[in-house]
């Protein structure tokens, strides 16, 4: 107990002298909390318009203003031909071409129908894909717009139709930070639990004191505690941080129990420090360390779930996410915060996760041999 | 007292790679206790590795040795209470203090500063202006001082001092090698590498080593008075060309640069001193001066390397 306690000493010491480290730790969570929920969005606004009217009726114009109304689109073509619209996607000042035929009212009363084309430009596969889906969906609203007011009431209310209503729940206004904020907290957690770790130990390697430790009585596992117990800390300090950013800037208030969230993040820091002192042990230079714990990141940040739905992903991409510590702490995240589930709903989560803690620790330990 | 030596080492052996590199080759030695014992080599000859396998951070892979009694391999527990290991490179740490340092590793020892300060308070007493200064901002003779200090604060049986000198300036490792001669005193046994040969007389007894072989263990001086040969002190104006003229002499046993001097041995009984004079003299040198010389260490070395 006397040998930790002054390993612990000694590190806090360390930690404390060196500043950037101190700053990284305290800034850099309150920075991405509020720089990324901010900029990182998914509602699509400013989609740009190029409109080909051949019309030029009181119909076409109704339908243009009716999009243009709606704020997610910008005019900035007006078009004689689909050729020269065509041009402004080329250069991309289009992201959509809308073109309206000669005689769209003339047909639309007569006939009951009319061809509308819709091109768009996929190379931004998220704003082509919502700005076409906007757009059918203005287009249809026109639709009915134009069918009350052609159609006798009487005849119409002979079409059956199916109104849909739906309701968000546990983030009623389909508020994209509420959603965001969680996750990244998740990934700001991992990120400096397994850095830190993983990199400080690596340059006592490099420094040569592990050595100078080695030929001293300090057993294994006494060091070992003494390198993740203020990793732990200090990863406890980062949520508080992020949990007070999201309340102050957010207004996000955990609906769940803080207590299963702390509890939660403890066994979780325990997995991915564990992490980061296996990847210790395979390295000598902080450099390799820093490559290797990059490289999972990367994979636990873009399978984790925070920006890509993982029930969308192919089924060899969830059994990927199923070894990924970071699903799980952004799935419960989300729950306990935006859902207030308990632990009887985390629990099937918290068994994995401590699994991870379990496996990697051990297998670092076994892997961090004191003679070789 | 104990019977036994401060260092038993036997056949120990350690090869490196794939390509099974030998670095360590059935090196065998005893060192007795309160003896001060210096492994004298170039670099690369192996020295580091047997500290390191007799400091129980690298496992020999032929032969055994025993610190204090102690088997590096079965009782490695007991020999990291027992032994203090000063490394060739500086490895404490940078960001903690010259106190914090010494403080850390006194702690972990269980011991305190206080109760083994006689040891090394004549070290100790130069760095304590600066002990509020970090580690890492200390000069190199400074930082040496630092780690034998930290490496003693425990009062070790044995004391392993890989390179203790090596990128010191030659006032500091004067200084240095004064403090090794008064730890001897405190009856803790040492031993230590270097690849200075000046330093070699300065040990009770050393080992010459190369390419992982000892050549000779032996007291500095008997091996300097082991020396077969009688040694010759040639100068001239032009050294280089004294080197390439003395080459041809098929009289000549061995001639290579010494300082300001060549040092030549001769086969048999050699010619006479006005023969290689004149000899000299024939082949254009001027200023020329010719002495016999007492054998230093590095004579020897060379003498040794040449079987």
């Amino acid at each position: 107990m006397k040998v930790i306690k002054f390993l612990l000493e000694k590190e806090f010491r360390q930690i404390f002298r060196n500043r950037s480290i101190l700053m990284l730790i305290m800034v850099m969570p309150i920075i991405q909390l509020i720089l990324l929920p901010l900029a990182a969005n998914y509602e699509v606004k400013n989609i740009n318009l190029s409109v080909v009217d051949h019309d030029h009726s009181p119909y076409s114009q109704k339908l243009i203003s009716k999009i243009t109304a709606s704020g997610y689109f910008k005019l900035t073509g007006y078009d004689q031909s689909y050729k020269d619209a065509f041009h402004l996607i080329e250069s991309d000042d289009a992201d959509l071409i809308l073109e309206i035929p000669n005689g769209f009212e003339r047909n639309l009363i007569r006939e009951d129908e009319q061809k509308l084309l819709v091109a768009v430009n996929a190379i931004n596969g998220v704003k082509a894909n919502l700005g076409g889906a906007y757009l059918a969906n203005i287009i249809r609203n026109y639709n009915t717009d134009i069918r009350f007011e052609l159609l006798p009431s009487e005849k119409f209310n002979q079409v059956p139709m199916i109104d849909i209503t739906s309701s968000n729940w546990f983030n009623p206004f389909l508020n994209y930070r509420v959603y965001m904020v969680p996750g990244i907290l998740a990934i700001l957690v991992t990120m400096i639990g397994g850095f830190l770790t993983a990199l400080n130990i690596v340059k006592e390697k490099e420094a040569g004191t592990i050595e100078q430790i080695n030929v001293t009585p300090i057993k294994k596992h006494h060091f070992i505690l003494g390198k993740l117990i203020p990793f732990w800390i200090l990863g406890n300090i980062v949520f508080i941080i992020g949990l007070l950013v999201s309340w102050l800037i957010y207004g996000i208030v955990p609906v769940g129990s803080l207590t299963l969230l702390f509890g939660f993040i403890a066994i979780y820091l325990l997995a991915v420090l564990g992490l980061g002192l296996l990847i210790s042990t395979f390295c000598d230079t902080q450099q390799q360390a820093m490559f290797i714990m990059f490289f999972f990141m990367m994979i636990f940040i873009l399978m984790g779930g925070l920006f890509t739905s993982i029930d969308s992903m192919p089924d060899w991409a969830k059994t990927v996410t199923r070894f990924n510590p970071v699903s799980y702490l952004i799935s419960v995240m989300r729950m306990v915060i935006l859902k207030g589930s308990s632990l009887h709903d985390v629990l099937p989560h918290l068994g994995v996760v401590a699994l991870f803690a379990i496996g990697l620790n051990s297998w670092a330990i076994l892997n961090y041999k004191k003679a070789n | 007292m104990d019977s036994h030596p401060a260092l038993v080492v036997n056949d120990l052996t350690k090869v490196y790679g794939k390509d099974k590199a030998v670095a360590v080759n059935k090196v065998s030695f005893t060192v007795d206790r309160g003896e001060l014992f210096g492994l004298i080599g170039p670099d690369g000859a192996g020295k580091t590795s047997i500290f390191r396998m007799l400091t129980t951070l690298l496992l020999p892979d032929g032969g055994s040795a025993s610190v204090d009694g102690h088997d590096i391999v079965k009782d490695y527990r007991l020999i990291r209470n027992t032994a203090g290991y000063m490394p060739g490179k500086f490895s404490l740490y940078t960001d903690l203090t010259v106190e914090e340092n010494l403080n850390f590793f006194a702690t972990v020892f269980n011991t305190t500063i206080e109760e083994n300060y006689h040891l090394i308070k004549d070290i100790y007493i130069q760095l304590e202006r600066f002990k509020d200064r970090r580690a890492g901002k200390l000069s190199g003779g400074m930082k040496q001082k630092l780690a034998l200090c930290c490496a003693l604060i425990h009062k070790p049986t044995v004391l392993f001092l890989d390179e203790p000198t090596t990128g010191v300036d030659p006032v500091s490792r004067k200084e240095f090698w004064e403090m090794l001669k008064r730890l001897k005193d405190q009856n803790i046994t040492i031993l230590v590498s270097t690849p200075y040969m000046d330093e070699a007389t300065l040990c009770d007894r050393i080992a010459l080593i190369q390419q992982g072989s000892l050549l000779s263990i032996d007291t500095p001086e008997n091996i300097v008075k082991s020396y077969p040969d009688t040694l010759y002190a040639i100068r001239a104006s032009k050294i280089s060309s004294l080197l390439k003229v003395l080459s041809t002499n098929e009289a000549v046993a061995s001639a290579y640069a010494f300082g300001e001097y060549v040092h030549v041995t001769f086969k048999h009984e050699g010619p006479h001193e006005k023969d290689i004079l004149a000899f000299l003299h024939e082949q254009g040198l001027e200023d020329i001066e010719i002495k016999p010389t007492e054998p230093t260490i590095e004579d020897c070395f060379i003498k040794l390397l040449k079987k």
